[in-house]
């Protein structure tokens, strides 16, 4: 832990504008504060955000959702709007951390948390996205954590977000202000594959806040399901997840959404095992079929093989359970 | 005194009762002062800084920008430490430490998270961002030796610590049926509640040293920091009032206890040392990861005619510890030929020591797991197979058991869990998605029993008062003691104040090894008794209420003495006798009853798992024990224990690993996020039933202690489930997801 400035933001505008380029946000604190006290995360400044009103959750003109940037993960999974039309982010949400840490937790925070990889933890190791050119003790070290998809020479460091699969899944669009203004980004070009640049984690630039989460119109009907596997019940990062949603067709599938977590360097949306899905029929060699497509270019290391048939099995069941799900809300439709 | 089958407590009143916790209200109302809370006047703050390398030598250290930061007053370190002695680590003599390596005592790096500085300030927040700006420049040296479960290396064989019985090797040759595996489980942590934690204040002009440390034997820590300060015993306190909890790693003192010492009589005020959780787990005390291989012999019928159970566990390189995983082993079953041998492996970690059930729950995890693989390879059911070979005296001593009911706990156990309703074969019980596998094993632990005092107060005010200098580390002593003193004065709970945790006390033991109630409460029990002579004494005297009677006649009820006709509350005798209180010592220690019987606790568990193949999920969905440990001198604490034990063999069955990265030998999941424990969602379905047959030849009150029994036996019964549910067998612990995928 170092000493920093702390100051509190009052306007959105101001928050974006007062921020030197060491300086940090602050919102629930939950992975802030734990790097700073790790000596990860250096601010030279923190800049409490909490006092902006960004607290509103409400539904555009559109059909689409707005997320204030500091809901927090409780009272964003216990939404009745969230529970009823996005029930894949509610489960995401609660498969998460513990009680006590979502209710610091806001939404924002949360797509910014970082890596879990236990190098980029330890000040005392080899890590590019901490220090680049440092190295990587990751990719030939104890690396069970660490990511199947999407890793780089640089850096193979899973993000631990379980809400961020839900939102990739849905789809979604940030809001950020900056000092020249506002502007938005798709929710899937956010993160960024680590590459060369591992540091460099979000297309975030210095002094630009995060105001808002947009969710894309929900489906409608469909089923939809997050499925999180890990060691323990409950109350750790996923080893591999999959938030499915499906829409049905008679015995066809209509639409389909998937995105894994715990596997890739950031939230990973599967957009060919979509299209594999789609307009197939909606039966287990479909959705096995889609994962083998959704995995196809996973990369294992010493310690992870294992997430890719774990990540597998996920998808498989979280497609099943969906269509469970899509079937029963389609019986409850023609009842009613 | 050692003629025990009479015992005084054929039928108690309080004891074996359920009985709140008399110290509860403390804790609930944040009024008992835990080590790390403690404030002292003008006191400062320690944070230790802690190596990054496992091996090599520490070459730098750069303190100015340290030493300039807000609040630091000193640095203490290789070069700027004072000059001391190690303990004799002795048990005998009561020194024995975790690590017999002083703080900084060279510049050698033998593990990660070694301390190589303490910086001392103002604040907490001080001293910690102070040791962040410490910086450390080593020599890392290639060549760490790394963890036993990652190498081949053989590890020295310890002579002492082996045992043969018959022709071991000659019987498993000529077996009928025959189990060779060998057994792989993953260093553990302690993972207490409390962190270690140590308050130090030198007092009458450096001439007296009194600590505060959050321990599990106060007189052990007097006794060692006198050997290593030079000070006579008496001019050393230790204090431990209240304790989150230890599991062996607060048994014997560390390396911080010594640097906090130091740094208060250097600094010339108090200083306090928390030590944060990742120093806890890379410094604080490991359960060793341990390598076994069993081999039984047995005929077709199941009789065992070899047991032959070889052990290696880790130790570090500055201090010498043997987790005896074969320590059971002579003793569990009815077998002519058994051997155990034991070899421990140094490693760059920190130094392992005792965790609940040291040694036992590992080597119990390998035979009760061999157990297994014999029953299915005999087609036999796997508690009829323990029935067959059930020890009726302890084949290692050949003496009589004092007490054991083995027998009634697998057929209780096996009662109320269903196990009639297994169907023996493979995969066969189905339930949704999941299928359902139930597994078994024996459970057991010794029973020991070491020297005791303790020291009671009959009061004017009417309040009793009870002393020891053993510890109560959250599993209950204070409450028991103070049933054991109600009992035999007939007072009420309210009045009885018990005082434990100090090296000003009468001597009591080490709260380990599930010794502390048989060696406790007698201690009281005599205390007590000397305390009621002595008020018999004043009663029968001129002008006492039973002037005149024989002393003998009277007997204690309700707080007060009756001669059958009448009685008198101890506070009016003292009253009339002008007396503030009478004192009663009393001491207590095994005796012959050692030469005549054996000790030992048994029980079993039964265990349902559920597995979920298609999304490699094992969860453990139920748990029915039975445990005979003599009498529950207070069954909800007692019970506590095992349950405990239960939920921690969940943890070392499917979750527990410290992971040490096999190419530096660096500690890498040192938080409680990453080092996986279960949670409240992981705790199962837990049936405890206590069998209640005192065992008066151990001690007068018929107790045998519960801290480890629970733990033990509960990761093979869940490998023995995973394997009904599979038909894998998994012999490495933890068993992971990547094994359970490895299987499908
Ligand atoms: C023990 C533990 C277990 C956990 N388990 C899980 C889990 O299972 N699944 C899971 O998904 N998560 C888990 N988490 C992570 C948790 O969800 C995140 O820590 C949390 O969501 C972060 O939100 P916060 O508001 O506390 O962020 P902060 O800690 O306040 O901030 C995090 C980062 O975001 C930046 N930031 C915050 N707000 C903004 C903004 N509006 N604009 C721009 N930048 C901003 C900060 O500067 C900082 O860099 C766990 C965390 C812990 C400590
Ligand atoms: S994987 Fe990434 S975060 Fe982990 S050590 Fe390598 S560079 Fe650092």
């Amino acid at each position: 832990m170092r000493t920093f400035a702390f100051s509190r933001a009052d306007d959105v505008a101001q928050a974006a504008h007062q921020t030197a380029p060491e300086a940090a946000f602050v919102a629930g604190g939950t992975t802030l504060l734990d790097l700073v006290k790790l000596d990860v995360m250096r601010p030279s400044e923190l800049i409490d955000i909490n006092r902006l009103p960004l607290k509103n959750v409400e539904w555009l003109d559109d059909g689409r959702l707005k997320i204030g940037a500091l809901v927090t993960n409780t009272d964003l999974a216990h939404h009745p709007d969230v529970q009823q039309h996005y029930p894949v982010l509610s489960q995401a949400l609660l498969a998460g951390a513990s009680t006590q840490l979502r209710n610091m937790a806001t939404t924002a925070g949360n797509v910014m948390q970082r890596t879990r990889c236990p190098y980029y933890r330890d000040p005392a190791a080899a890590c590019n996205r901490r220090e680049p050119g440092s190295g990587c003790d990751a990719r030939h070290g104890l690396n069970r954590l660490n990511a199947v998809l999407g890793g780089s020479d640089a850096c193979v460091a899973v993000h631990p977000s379980d809400m961020c699969v839900a939102m990739a899944a849905i789809g979604a669009t940030l809001t950020l202000q900056g000092p020249e203004g506002e502007r938005e980004v798709a929710f899937q070009d956010f993160h960024r594959l680590p590459g060369d640049t591992p540091h460099i984690e979000h297309d975030l630039a210095d002094g630009e806040l995060i105001t808002a989460i947009t969710l894309d119109a929900p489906l409608v009907p469909a089923g939809s399901y997050y499925l999180k596997l890990r060691d323990r019940a409950s109350y750790e990062f996923a080893l591999a997840s999959t938030a499915a949603q499906l829409s049905l067709d008679g015995e066809m599938i209509g639409e389909a959404r998937v995105a894994l977590g715990g596997v890739g360097t950031k939230p990973w949306r599967c957009p060919e095992a979509e299209a594999a899905l789609v307009g197939q029929p909606a039966e287990m060699a479909t959705f096995e079929r889609a994962a083998d497509i959704a995995l196809r270019d996973a990369v294992p290391l010493e310690h992870n093989a294992f997430k890719i048939p774990l990540a597998r099995q996920s998808i498989i069941r979280a497609l099943r359970e969906a269509t469970r799900l899509a079937r029963q809300s389609g019986e409850q439709e023609g009842q009613a | 005194m050692n003629d025990l089958t009479q015992s005084a407590f054929n039928k108690p009143r309080v004891v074996g009762q359920r009985t709140p916790r008399i110290d509860g209200e403390f804790k609930l109302t944040g009024r008992a002062g835990y080590t790390g809370e403690l404030l002292a006047e003008g006191m400062l703050y320690g944070y230790p800084v802690p190596a990054t390398i496992a091996n090599g030598v520490l070459e730098s250290l750069e303190l100015d920008d340290a030493l300039a930061m807000p609040g630091v007053v000193d640095i203490l370190h290789h070069g700027h430490f004072e000059h001391l002695h190690r303990s004799p680590n002795s048990m005998a003599h009561g020194d024995m430490v975790s690590e017999v390596r002083l703080p900084f005592e060279d510049e050698r790096i033998y593990y990660h998270g070694q301390y190589v500085a303490l910086v001392v300030a103002e604040t907490f927040e001080q001293a910690r961002a102070a040791a962040y700006r410490v910086i450390a420049r080593y020599k890392e040296e290639d060549g760490a030796a790394i963890g036993l479960l990652h190498t081949d290396a053989q590890g020295e064989l310890q002579e002492s610590a082996g045992t043969s019985r018959g022709d071991p090797e000659a019987a498993f040759g000529g077996a009928e049926v025959k189990i060779d595996s060998t057994y792989q489980i993953a260093a553990e942590s302690h993972l207490q509640m409390e962190m270690h934690a140590t308050l130090a204040e030198w007092r009458d002009d450096g001439k007296r040293l009194v600590v505060h440390e959050s321990t599990q034997g106060v007189f052990f820590q007097r006794n060692a920091m006198a050997r290593i300060f030079g000070l006579a015993q008496e001019n050393l306190e230790v204090i431990s009032h209240y304790i989150g909890s230890g599991f062996g790693n607060k048994l014997f003192m560390w390396p911080h206890a010594v640097a906090t010492a130091v740094a208060a009589r250097m600094a010339g005020r108090p200083v306090k040392v928390v030590l944060p959780r990742q120093q806890d787990m890379t410094g604080g005390g490991n359960r060793p990861a341990s390598r076994q291989r069993v081999r039984l012999g047995a005929d077709r019928s199941g009789k065992l005619t070899s047991v032959i159970h070889d052990s290696t566990t880790e130790t570090s390189l500055v201090h010498q510890y043997v987790d005896a995983c074969g320590s059971a082993t002579p003793s569990f079953y009815a077998c002519d030929n058994v051997s155990t041998s034991q070899r421990v492996l140094e490693v760059n970690h920190g130094t392992p020591c005792p965790m609940r059930a040291p040694g036992e729950v590992s080597g119990i995890f390998a035979l009760e797991t061999a157990m297994d693989e014999l029953a299915v390879e005999l087609g036999m059911d796997p508690v009829e197979l323990r029935q067959k070979n059930n020890a009726e005296q302890d084949p290692a001593s050949g003496l009589p058991w004092s007490s054991k009911h083995l027998d009634e706990c697998l057929t209780s156990a096996a009662r109320r869990f269903g196990w009639d309703k297994r169907n023996p074969a493979v995969g066969s019980m189905r339930d949704g998605d999941e299928i359902v596998g139930y597994g078994m094993a024996s459970c057991t632990w010794s029973a020991g029993r070491q020297p005791c005092e303790a020291r009671v107060e009959l009061r004017a005010d009417g309040s009793l008062f009870a002393a020891c200098g053993t510890q109560d580390i959250g599993t209950g002593t204070y409450t028991i003691v103070a049933q054991a003193v109600a009992e035999l004065t007939g007072a009420d709970l309210s009045r009885i104040e018990v005082k434990l945790g100090e090296t000003s006390l009468p001597a009591g033991p080490l709260s380990g090894g599930s010794m502390a109630t048989a060696t406790v409460l007698p201690a009281v029990a005599a205390a007590v008794r000397d305390a009621l002579d002595a008020i018999k004494e004043v009663a029968t005297g001129s002008g006492g209420a039973f002037e005149g009677s024989d002393a003998d006649s009277l007997e204690a009820e309700q707080g007060g003495l009756t001669d059958g006709k009448r009685r008198v509350s101890f506070e009016e005798i003292l009253e009339t006798g002008k007396l503030s209180s009478v004192n009663g010592k009393g001491s207590a220690a095994p005796g012959d009853e050692r030469s005549e019987y054996s000790f030992r606790s048994f029980g079993a568990h039964f265990v349902e798992i559920r597995i979920d193949p298609d999304i490699s999920r094992v969860r453990v969905a139920r748990v029915v024990s039975t445990i005979d440990i003599g009498r529950a001198i207070n069954p909800p604490t007692a019970r506590n224990q095992v349950e405990g034990g239960i939920v921690m063999g969940l943890g070392m069955g499917l979750l527990e690993k410290l992971d040490y990265d096999p190419r530096d030998a660096r500690l890498i999941n040192a938080n409680v996020a990453d080092y996986i424990v279960p949670t409240h969602a992981d705790a199962p379905d837990i049936d405890v039933e206590l069998l209640d047959y005192p065992d008066f030849k151990h001690n007068e009150f018929g107790g045998r202690g519960v801290g480890e029994i629970g733990l033990t036996g509960v990761a093979p019964a869940i490998a023995n489930a995973i394997y009904h549910a599979t038909g894998k067998r998994y012999r490495d612990l933890p068993i992971t997801i990547e094994a359970l995928l490895a299987a499908s």
